[in-house]
């Protein structure tokens, strides 16, 4: 097991390196000279010595090797230079927005796995009941449905009715307050965003969870269980869930990056404040020292929830553990 | 457990099936509608915005860049089927117009993306050994970038616009295609006909195009509708933050982008329709797929 855990972390390291690699070339693949836009980007004029002090401070004039074990090492000290939007250091521009947006990434994943394993289960054991027709139906419902599509008709629908109740729209708080200080406030904030970012997420883990439950339930050791007159509460729980969990763990980890992608475009229609949108501010502004910083961390974020995923799946399936 | 190969199919059995069964097309066409009629719901679905998208210049009764400030934010009706927007557009015709961009997005990317992707991953396992090692390396550090967060970056560097947008969608499209495909194209490395063509002195390029790539056919159809549909999803969200197809180009992410959320309680047609559409196309597609699974790939029927 120990070996098994230490060969899987160290295998992260190859992945990380060449995705930063992958970053630093792309962001150089950018057309043009990046101090020339920066500067010109007013519309005023500027002469070649301004440009060279750009390069200077952006450190662009050294040997490009230099400059890629300077990225690799600023991600390990999370000293990534400064915005070139804002000029504060990047690690500030992000650690002031990652709470709300891993709020709600874990509150959709959480919502979602709450409400799809059991979904997934229950349409799987009624198969092609009009429950399952329900459960199937809005799933690929989900799947069909850009989330933030789904967040303007929340906030369309939310506002029209507190419109008509009230007389008045209601806004959600625009400040963020962390859950543990004012959980009202914070949730009227978070929850909406979370479920509609998280109807994909749910989507897809019920249809795995229906897909393995069936062909779990059609194993001999189900049919076993049964002939030696097990109750089926204790056949599907015990039996059958448990195996039938596995690849859903497997589908949870890699669709967690999608979450990550979904927030960029979620946040932007709840208006909040999280890496999301920095994101796309980091986008819109050419901002590359920041767009480079975040994308390394979604990478980060989906290597590591990979890696938690798989030590998972060896801590459930003793083949692997023993392997 | 086989999570990495979700396509595992027999080319014996293929085979047989080939020769036993030879139906026309429209045949084939019948058959899959009567056997598979969700599937047909889908098909239907993808023809309806496919002839929108085709003959746009005929279905849209106005043009779809032109304001009318006599009628802005103006309620469904008779004149203005779906309303018209805050600049006075009317909206059916934008969306009409707008099914002619997501498809072409959406087509392009899964097209070339998924050719890439045959292509890269056939070879990948064909060659295999050290070639396939460090080419699925690669993958794996592709993959780890979401498609949402992959294009935006490429958008970062070359800018917006339907060319660059179609780019920024192929690109991630290509290590999603390159697994599955060598994931089904591994055991095809392994029976007797690829060997015998090898012994028959047949070059690489030979081998994998016409003895490897044709055993993939199924799983590569499956995905490829299922890139069309997640491309038109991208491309919406980009078009949707204001870095993917610009204005005046009609398409349905950009519809969502201004008023939408403005017009909220005045207006909320504008909001409504151009998501309908979006969810439409790729719900079509994704029943399309599902049934073409069924179809091509009988073992996982039922599932």
């Amino acid at each position: 097991m120990y070996s098994y855990i230490a060969k899987r972390v160290l295998m992260t390291i190859p992945t990380l390196i060449g995705a930063a690699a992958l970053v630093f070339i792309l962001m150089r693949l950018i057309p043009g000279d990046v101090c020339v836009v920066r500067l010109g980007s007013g519309g005023g004029s500027f002469s070649e010595h301004s440009v060279q002090m750009c390069h200077a401070e952006l450190g662009i004039n050294r040997p490009m090797i230099v400059q890629f074990a300077d990225f690799v090492w600023g991600l390990f000290t999370l000293n990534l230079g400064n915005s070139m939007w804002s000029g504060k250091p990047v690690v500030l521009e992000i650690a002031t927005r990652l709470p709300i947006s891993i709020e709600i990434a874990l509150l959709a994943a959480v919502v979602a796995i709450v409400v799809a394993i059991p979904l997934g289960t229950i349409s799987a054991l009624k198969q092609n009941t009009w429950l399952d027709l329900v459960v199937r139906t809005a799933a690929i419902a989900g799947i069909a449905t850009p989330s933030f599509w789904l967040g303007i008709l929340s906030i369309v629908l939310v506002l029209n009715v507190t419109q008509a109740i009230t007389g008045s729209p209601w806004m959600p708080p625009i400040e963020y307050v962390p859950l543990w200080k004012d959980p009202i406030r914070n949730l009227s904030m978070t929850l909406l965003p979370a479920i509609t970012v998280g109807y994909r997420y749910a989507a897809v883990s019920m249809r795995m969870t229906r897909s393995t439950m069936l062909e779990v339930m059609r194993e001999d050791y189900i049919r076993t269980a049964r002939a030696k007159g097990l109750l089926r509460r204790i056949i599907i729980n015990r039996h059958a869930l448990k195996n039938a969990l596995l690849p859903v763990v497997t589908l949870l980890g890699i669709e967690f990056a999608f979450l990550i992608g979904g927030l960029v475009v979620t946040e932007q229609v709840f208006n909040l404040n999280g890496i999301g949108r920095l994101f796309v501010l980091a986008v819109q502004n050419q901002d590359y020292t920041l767009t480079q910083a975040l994308v390394m961390l979604v990478v980060a974020i989906f290597v590591f929830t990979n890696l938690v995923v798989d030590l998972t799946y060896a801590w459930l399936d003793p083949r692997i553990r023993f392997a | 457990m086989s999570t990495s190969a979700p396509f595992h199919f027999a080319p014996q059995a293929v085979a047989e099936e080939v020769t036993e069964i030879k139906r026309s097309a429209l045949g084939t066409a019948l058959e899959f509608c009567r056997r598979q009629p969700v599937g047909t719901l889908g098909m239907v679905l993808v023809l309806i915005i496919a002839v929108n998208g085709l003959g746009a210049e005929w279905i849209a009764p106005y043009n779809p860049t032109s304001n009318d400030f006599a009628a802005m934010t103006e309620a469904p009706s008779r004149t203005h089927l779906l309303g018209t927007d805050q600049l006075g557009r009317d909206i059916f015709s934008r969306i009409v117009f707008g099914a002619r961009t997501a498809l072409i997005v959406g087509f392009s990317s899964a097209i070339v993306g998924g050719f890439a992707g045959l292509v890269l991953g056939v070879a990948s396992a064909y060659f295999g050994g050290r070639i396939d090692l460090i080419m699925q390396r690669f993958m794996d550090i592709l993959m780890a970038f979401p498609l949402i967060i992959m294009a935006l970056a490429i958008v970062s560097i070359f800018g917006t616009g339907v060319h660059n947008v179609i780019a920024a969608i192929t690109i991630p499209l290509i290590p999603r295609c390159a697994r599955v495909v060598r994931a089904s194209a591994l055991p095809i490395r392994e029976v007797p006909y690829v060997d015998a063509a090898r012994a028959c002195g047949f070059g690489h390029t030979r081998i994998i195009l016409r003895h490897m790539v044709p055993n993939v056919m199924a799983p590569f159809l499956i995905m490829l509708t299922a890139f069309v549909g997640q491309a038109i999803l991208a491309e919406a969200s980009l078009s949707y933050l204001g870095l993917g197809v610009q204005e005046p180009v009609p398409a349905w992410g950009l519809m969502l982008q201004g008023g939408a959320e403005e017009y909220a309680t005045t207006a909320p047609w504008i909001a409504v329709f151009p998501g309908l559409a979006i969810m439409l196309t790729v719900f079509g597609f994704n029943l399309f797929g599902d049934a073409l699974r069924d179809a091509l790939d009988p073992k996982l029927r039922d599932r």
